[in-house]
């Protein structure tokens, strides 16, 4: 069985549910959510030109990161056809992002959005709604009991990114450390899906603040399903 | 050494200025630098001579380097990475033209790594600069002069030119003896614990004895368990190089004022340095080279009239042979010295920025340049052109940062840095040692329950990142010779207390761990292969070579023996490589992928110095004897193809190669001590640029480098190779009912062995698994 079509039979089981207010999510493993009653696909943190952001402050990282992305982007879109996609900031790696894109991935952007809804929520890394990007751009995005955000504010339904989560695992001597999602049942922050983008441990206090306790679950990233871990059985880096 | 002469040279910026340096030193260890100037220093004075000398090394103050620049001394003693950044300045003229001697000091250690491309291509640039002068290298422990003959010449196009050879007049011959012990020989480990009371002895009869071990964990070790035996109060010093400097200063005085009786030390005290009176060197463990034990007997009794002392201690029984056959090398004073490398592309794109520092330059002028560097020699002009594509705008297919470049070509055809942040950036990232990400330890003590813990306790030392990310809070480990418990993690500190603990988990980290050389390991086959040598081995071992004789065979000295057998609930298959752990553990990895291919179920494998277990729930010899399973087919060189890709995607070594590349062609910068965990975040990680590199352009510079790497490095790949190529139609198969005498040490290490963080899935499976049985109970 391919990887695709494994993925597609986890779908219609609905194995990898995640409950947001009381809302039953699907989460992916390639770090996105899926909302079937809307059609509502979610990814956060694309920082889409991160390699040429770092390029022209003077470390020439690889151009191919934003192709990468995107070309994972096409996969999951091609895979669950939303009806919308809701891109939850960060999307460019700086303001300056969308000029710098190459005329291929501009292309790639655009063939993406055909035939849905494309919704760039700003973040503090693109704050400035940008021209020739497509799409549409809002702050925030509300739909009962759910309000999609950039940054997290602890409210009751909130799905959120901003903070790149990653959880650490150590077993018999050796350590794991991948991306993940970071919520208790209220609400949920989505790990980074850009290429080159790192991540925070969930251990760090930012998220005990968010969260009120470490009574908070990491559903890390494996190559094909999640792994779940209470946030107090993840170490610090 | 005379008047100097001195005359009117340009410095670089069109002034004209009185001469630069006479001479230049350069030593692999500032310390040694610094100790060769002050015993320069009084026959200098003594003698009344007009000469200034002078050290520079990363400890010298900014003011006095800049001063040097402007006003050099007549002798400067250096490290290669002080000289490669006076190469990238615009002095360089000025400072080097009116040389006439340069010093290479213990060059054979130089030379085996990237230090010594490096120095190589800071050689050939200094012979261009001045032409007149003369290279001399110094070494006591070379297996192939002419290599190092070479390095010292610059080399025309064709042919080669060498260097004149002086040998000095050979010492006395050393006394060496291996440990006749009465204790019973263990079949595994490195503790030498057997030997304990032993070697105490040995120190309580000598007056000053270095006892040599090979990694920093079995000094921690050792040390621990010679101050519990210490009766007589004996001062007894621990030194290697991850203990604190202060610390370690403090043990050097130590010494060379005679104030102790022995110091357990690493390849920390190897090179050079002269410690005080030493009259017995133990080395305790495997002596891995000859060449590296020569050089560890030179330090006892430095007067060449009188033979050195010393005592070979092997911790085990295959180190019996190993020791036997360093002892029968030293006899013919036979050296192991590796071969002269081929230079790297990292450091020669170090190297290209390091040459538009200092001036614009015409490629093709640098082209030539770096070709007079022994190691470059062969350089292709297709990869010269690729380094210089990789410094100006990172060497993308996707031609994207022509706006961003770092180096460009000007009208005149002449290529020089864009800004003088590029410079900059040269000056802080300079030098190919890269350290693995360092934690400080430090010394607090034991939290009481839900107390903070109190900050600010006695600095220990540093260990690697990896190793901590390993442990949990509670952990206990051996370090700087005490038990200590890991409490927590603040900021880039450890903080640790004092524990009670007797059986400590122990540390992993591996500070000097050689493989054993290629020469040894042909030796120790032979002399496995000789009944009639044996002879000369301790009863224990030779019964233990007699049994396996009788029980299953032994192998030829250039055939591999393979057993198989089952034990308790599982099936084992043995193979004897004696190629170092490093290959073994690339071995490992590739068979258990191939046998996870053919459905044989492998569930493990564990390395040592001298052979391979891997094991599974399946028995492997009826499948062998019927034809189903080919051993041929199995180790078969086509395993360094498809398989061995496979693997490097993924690999963790792999990725920390990679790593080591990308800081030293100036990817990405290193990470200076004390810069906060907070800024790491906003630091790229390699790993992410490897994967993204090697499916986008696999034949980028730095993959190639990497790759280079992998093949002599921590993969030793090379080696893997060079011995499925000897097998080929050797392989010998033996099927047993139960475990020969052969393969108890490499089984005995399951379980004390991990292999380093090949990270996966799989680890995160078990431990949600267990999760869930906890949570089940």
């Amino acid at each position: 069985m391919s990887a695709l079509s494994a993925r597609v039979l986890e779908i219609r089981e609905h194995r990898h549910r995640i409950a947001v207010a009381g809302v039953s999510l699907h989460a992916d493993p390639a770090g996105a959510l899926y909302w079937p009653e809307h059609g509502l696909l979610a990814i956060a943190d694309l920082h889409l030109e991160k390699g040429s952001s770092f390029a022209a402050r003077g470390q020439l990282l690889p151009p191919y990161d934003t192709a990468a992305t995107l070309e994972r982007l096409t996969q999951l879109i091609a895979l669950y056809a939303p009806r919308v996609l809701v891109a939850l900031g960060d999307s460019f790696h700086d303001g300056g992002g969308p000029e710098r894109l190459s005329g291929i991935d501009r292309d790639a952007i655009k063939a993406l959005q055909r035939g849905r809804e494309w919704i760039w929520i700003t973040g503090n890394h693109d704050p400035d709604p940008s021209d020739g990007i497509g799409g549409s751009f809002h702050a925030e995005l509300h739909i009962a009991p759910l309000t999609f955000r950039h940054l997290p504010t602890g409210a009751h339904g909130e799905v959120c990114g901003h903070l790149h989560p990653a959880a650490r695992i150590a077993y018999r001597g050796r350590s794991v450390r991948r991306r993940c999602f970071a919520g208790d049942e209220r609400r949920i922050v989505m790990p980074a899906f850009g290429t080159f983008t790192g991540g925070l441990n969930v251990r760090e206090a930012v998220f005990c603040d968010l969260f009120g306790t470490l009574a908070f679950t990491a559903h890390m990233l494996g190559d094909d399903r999640l792994y779940t871990f209470p946030a107090k059985r993840c170490l610090a880096d | 050494m005379g008047e100097v002469k001195r005359k009117l040279i340009s410095t670089g910026r069109g002034i004209w200025r009185e001469g630069g340096l006479h001479t230049l030193y350069i030593s692999p260890l500032k310390a040694l630098a610094v100790d060769i100037a002050r015993n320069l220093e009084i026959p200098v004075r003594e003698m009344g001579l007009k000469v200034r000398l002078e050290t520079r090394t990363g400890d010298t103050p900014a003011s006095k380097r800049q001063r040097q620049r402007r006003d050099p001394p007549d002798i400067l003693l250096t490290t290669p990475e002080q000289l490669a950044l006076l190469l990238a300045t615009a002095d360089a003229p000025y400072l080097f033209s009116s040389l006439k001697r340069v010093v290479l000091d213990e060059l054979h250690s130089l030379v085996t790594s990237k230090r010594g491309d490096l120095l190589s291509l800071g050689l050939a640039r200094l012979s261009a600069l001045a032409p007149q002068m003369t290279a001399i290298g110094l070494s006591a422990t070379v297996a192939e002069p002419d290599d190092l003959r070479r390095f010292l010449m610059p080399q025309p196009i064709e042919g080669e030119r060498l260097a004149d050879l002086v040998l000095g007049q050979a010492g006395a011959q050393p006394h060496v003896q291996i440990l006749d012990t009465d204790e019973h020989l263990p079949w595994a480990g490195h503790s030498a614990r057997h030997a304990l009371g032993e070697i105490y002895n040995l120190i309580k009869t000598h007056k000053t004895t270095l006892v040599f071990v090979n990694t920093r964990s079995q000094a921690e070790f050792l040390f621990q368990e010679l101050w519990r035996a210490n009766d007589d109060n004996l001062a007894i010093a621990l030194h290697h190089g991850s203990l604190d400097v202060a610390q370690r200063r403090r043990v050097e005085h130590a010494m060379a004022g005679g104030k102790l009786r022995a110091v357990v030390c690493t390849s920390s005290l190897d090179l050079g340095v002269d410690w005080g009176d030493v009259d017995l060197v133990v080395n305790v463990g495997a002596p891995k080279g000859s060449s590296r034990l020569l050089q560890r007997i030179g330090r006892s009794n430095h007067r060449l009239d009188e033979p050195s002392q010393a005592v070979l201690v092997p911790a085990n029984r295959f180190e019996v042979l190993e020791c036997r056959a360093a002892l029968d090398a030293v006899a013919e004073n036979a050296q192991d010295t590796p071969p002269l490398r081929t230079g790297a592309l990292d450091v020669l794109a170090q190297h290209i920025l390091g040459r538009a520092c200092g001036e614009p330059f015409f490629a093709d002028d640098v082209y030539d340049e770096v070709r007079a560097a022994a190691p470059y020699v062969a350089l292709a002009r297709a990869d010269f052109d690729a380094a210089l594509d990789f410094v100006a705008t990172g060497g993308y297919a996707l031609k994207a940062y022509e706006r961003f470049a770092k180096i460009r070509q000007g009208k005149d055809g002449r290529w020089r840095i864009t800004h003088p942040r590029v410079a900059q950036a040269y000056r802080m990232n300079v030098g190919t040692i890269v350290e693995a990400d360092m934690i400080k330890v430090r010394l607090v003590r034991s939290r009481t329950s839900g107390a903070l813990i109190p900050r600010g306790g006695r600095l220990l030392g540093e260990v690697e990142e990896y190793f901590i990310e390993t442990l949990t809070p509670g952990d206990t480990f051996v370090f700087a010779g005490e038990i200590l418990k890991y409490e927590t993690l603040v900021e880039d500190e450890v903080y640790v207390s004092r524990s009670n603990a007797t059986d400590p988990k122990v540390p992993a980290y591996e500070g000097g761990k050689f493989p054993l050389s290629t020469y040894l390991a042909a030796r120790v086959r032979a002399l496995l292969a000789q009944p009639e040598a044996w002879r000369a081995l301790p009863d224990q071992v030779r019964e233990w070579l007699e049994i396996q004789e009788w029980r299953s065979l032994l192998p030829g000295p250039r055939d591999l023996l393979v057993e198989t057998f089952p034990r308790a609930t599982k099936h084992y298959l043995v193979c004897y490589p004696f190629e170092g752990r490093l290959a073994h553990q690339t071995l490992g990895m590739l068979l258990t992928r191939r046998l996870e291919r053919l459905r044989m179920k492998p569930l493990g494998f564990v390395a040592n110095e001298y052979a391979l277990a891997v094991w599974g729930l399946g028995d492997l010899a009826p499948r062998i004897e019927r034809g189903e399973l080919s051993l041929a087919k199995l180790f078969d060189e086509d395993m360094l193809g498809d398989d061995l890709e496979e693997w490097l995607a993924e690999s963790a070594l792999m990725k920390r190669t990679f790593r080591t590349c990308a800081i030293i062609a100036g990817l990405i910068a290193r990470r200076f001590p004390g810069e906060e965990k907070s800024r790491r975040q906003l630091t790229i990680s390699t790993d992410l640029v490897y994967d993204v590199l090697r499916k986008h352009q696999p034949d980028h510079l730095l993959l190639r480098a990497a790759r280079a790497d992998a093949a002599t490095g921590l993969l030793d790949v090379r080696r893997l190779g060079e011995m499925l190529s000897r097998i080929k139609g050797r392989i010998v198969h033996k099927a047993l009912d139960h475990v020969s005498p052969l393969a108890v040490p490499v089984l005995l290490e399951i379980g004390r062995e991990t292999v380093y963080g090949e990270a996966s899935d799989a680890i995160l499976a078990e431990a949600a698994d267990e999760l869930i049985k906890e949570a089940m109970q």
